[in-house]
């Protein structure tokens, strides 16, 4: 369970509308560890600064986590939490272990400037 | 309204504490009992070290350890229980200011400023990095600075643990729950580690340990597959197969936004008294961003507790309510 002011994602049928509903997603999957929380809060800051961007978290231990461990893109992610950015859908970028905010604003400008 | 913007400063804490480790929550637990209006800044990018500390076990009272998560969880609902105010947020600066004539700190961070009339420094250290080619392309690939995070990735694979003092110890004997072999590479020919921490790390068969090498790269195109170290005795090139490392070298101060106003030393740690007391009237610091010759939980306790104190001192001293 985790414990953030971020929307938890905790079903496929959750996720499927998340991606459905929203072209830009950002999806940090982990547990309440020390190389998540500051990703966790550097989300929950930037929430307000990127409202086209859908930001939420997903408990690393639950099923359907399974969805984002299976990605190609995390195939060789070794790293708490794994994050992923969607746009249409489909994950355009992840990464593994600690962010800091730098990094996460970078990703953000570009993946979701358009 | 009690936090400020940069055009409307109205509201004065006591202390605003810069640190959520066990120094700062210390110190906060103090301030809030002695009934100082206290703010504690949570950093945004970096945790606690005893966060990453699977098991504490030299904190007294706890005799069959404590997770380093749950002691600093219960920490913080010490602190909120008792009054302290947490904001999440990095500070970017501190810098002296007045108010009504009176001598006050401004905490500046992102997009608001925070005044105070104290301020301690608890801003601890965070991991050092090799600063070795492959160490940033490969984090979270097989490069890792935490091994309760990332351990249970490593089952039956084989893994390098660079360092020699009690961090890397306990981190190696950790991982060999999940891995199938540890190298432990030591730049030196004998271990900083407490002597109980050697001795586990000796008599485990999982653990081998190569003296007298630093690691000069780590090898892998998208995950890592090993390390290549020099023996510095030798003067010897070789090449280690490997799933993970996992690096423990020491520790750099979070001290920059400080730089320039309070006394540093050559490494970066804040120079204070033994009552937590910087070159700077108003400011104190304590835990693993002072100058110290030891860095634990039980020790950063002490220091949050006589910089709470001398805090207090202060503050009422302006105030004209010390108890002479």
């Amino acid at each position: 369970m985790l414990d953030t002011n971020l929307k938890h994602v905790e079903s496929r049928e959750q996720i499927e509308e998340l991606l459905k509903n929203n072209t830009n997603v950002m999806i940090c999957c982990g547990r309440m560890g020390p190389m998540c929380i500051p990703v966790y809060c550097v989300m929950e800051k930037l929430e307000s600064e990127y409202p086209h961007v859908r930001m939420v978290d997903m408990d690393f231990d639950i099923p359907v986590a399974s969805l984002i461990k299976s990605l190609p893109e995390c195939s060789y992610f070794m790293g708490l939490p794994f994050t992923v950015y969607f746009k249409n859908g489909k994950a355009v970028n992840a990464t593994s272990s600690i962010q800091n905010e730098k990094q996460i604003i970078d990703i953000l400008d570009e993946v979701f400037k358009d | 309204m009690k936090k400020s913007d940069k055009n409307n400063p109205i509201f004065i804490y006591d202390v605003i504490i810069i640190g959520a480790g066990p120094s700062g929550l210390t110190a906060a637990i103090y301030t809030s009992r002695a009934r100082l209006k206290t703010l504690l800044l949570e950093g945004l990018s970096v945790s606690s070290q005893a966060l990453v500390t699977d098991k504490i076990e030299n904190y007294p009272g706890f005799p069959e350890g404590i997770g380093g998560f749950e002691m600093i969880d219960r920490f913080k609902k010490q602190a909120k229980l008792f009054g302290t105010e947490f904001v999440v947020e990095d500070v970017n600066s501190i810098q002296p200011s007045k108010r009504q004539g009176a001598n006050i700190w401004q905490v500046e961070v992102k997009e608001k400023i925070y005044y105070s009339l104290s301020v301690i420094i608890a801003s601890g250290a965070q991991f050092k990095v090799l600063g070795v080619e492959g160490e940033k392309r490969l984090l979270g690939k097989g490069v890792s600075y935490c091994a309760v995070c990332d351990g249970a990735f490593f089952k039956d694979k084989d893994i390098v643990v660079v360092g020699g003092g009690d961090t890397a110890a306990e981190e190696a004997l950790f991982l060999t729950r999940f891995a199938k072999k540890i190298t432990l590479i030591h730049r030196r020919d004998r271990l900083r580690a407490t002597k109980i921490l050697q001795e586990r790390i000796f008599s485990n068969k999982k653990i081998d340990i190569v003296w007298d090498s630093v690691v000069d790269e780590i090898l892998g195109e998208t995950k890592v597959q090993g390390v290549s170290l020099t023996d510095l005795k030798a003067k010897k090139e070789t090449e280690i197969s490997c799933d993970g490392v996992f690096i423990f070298v020491g520790l750099v101060p979070n001290t920059n936004f400080v730089k320039g106003i309070i006394e540093l030393d050559e490494n970066g740690y804040v120079n204070a008294d033994s009552n937590m007391k910087t070159s700077r009237e108003g400011i104190f610091a304590c835990g693993d961003c002072r100058q110290t010759i030891l860095r634990q939980v039980v020790t950063a306790c002490g220091d949050g507790a006589f910089a709470a104190f001398s805090v207090q001192q202060y503050v009422e001293n302006l105030k004209g309510t010390a108890y002479k």
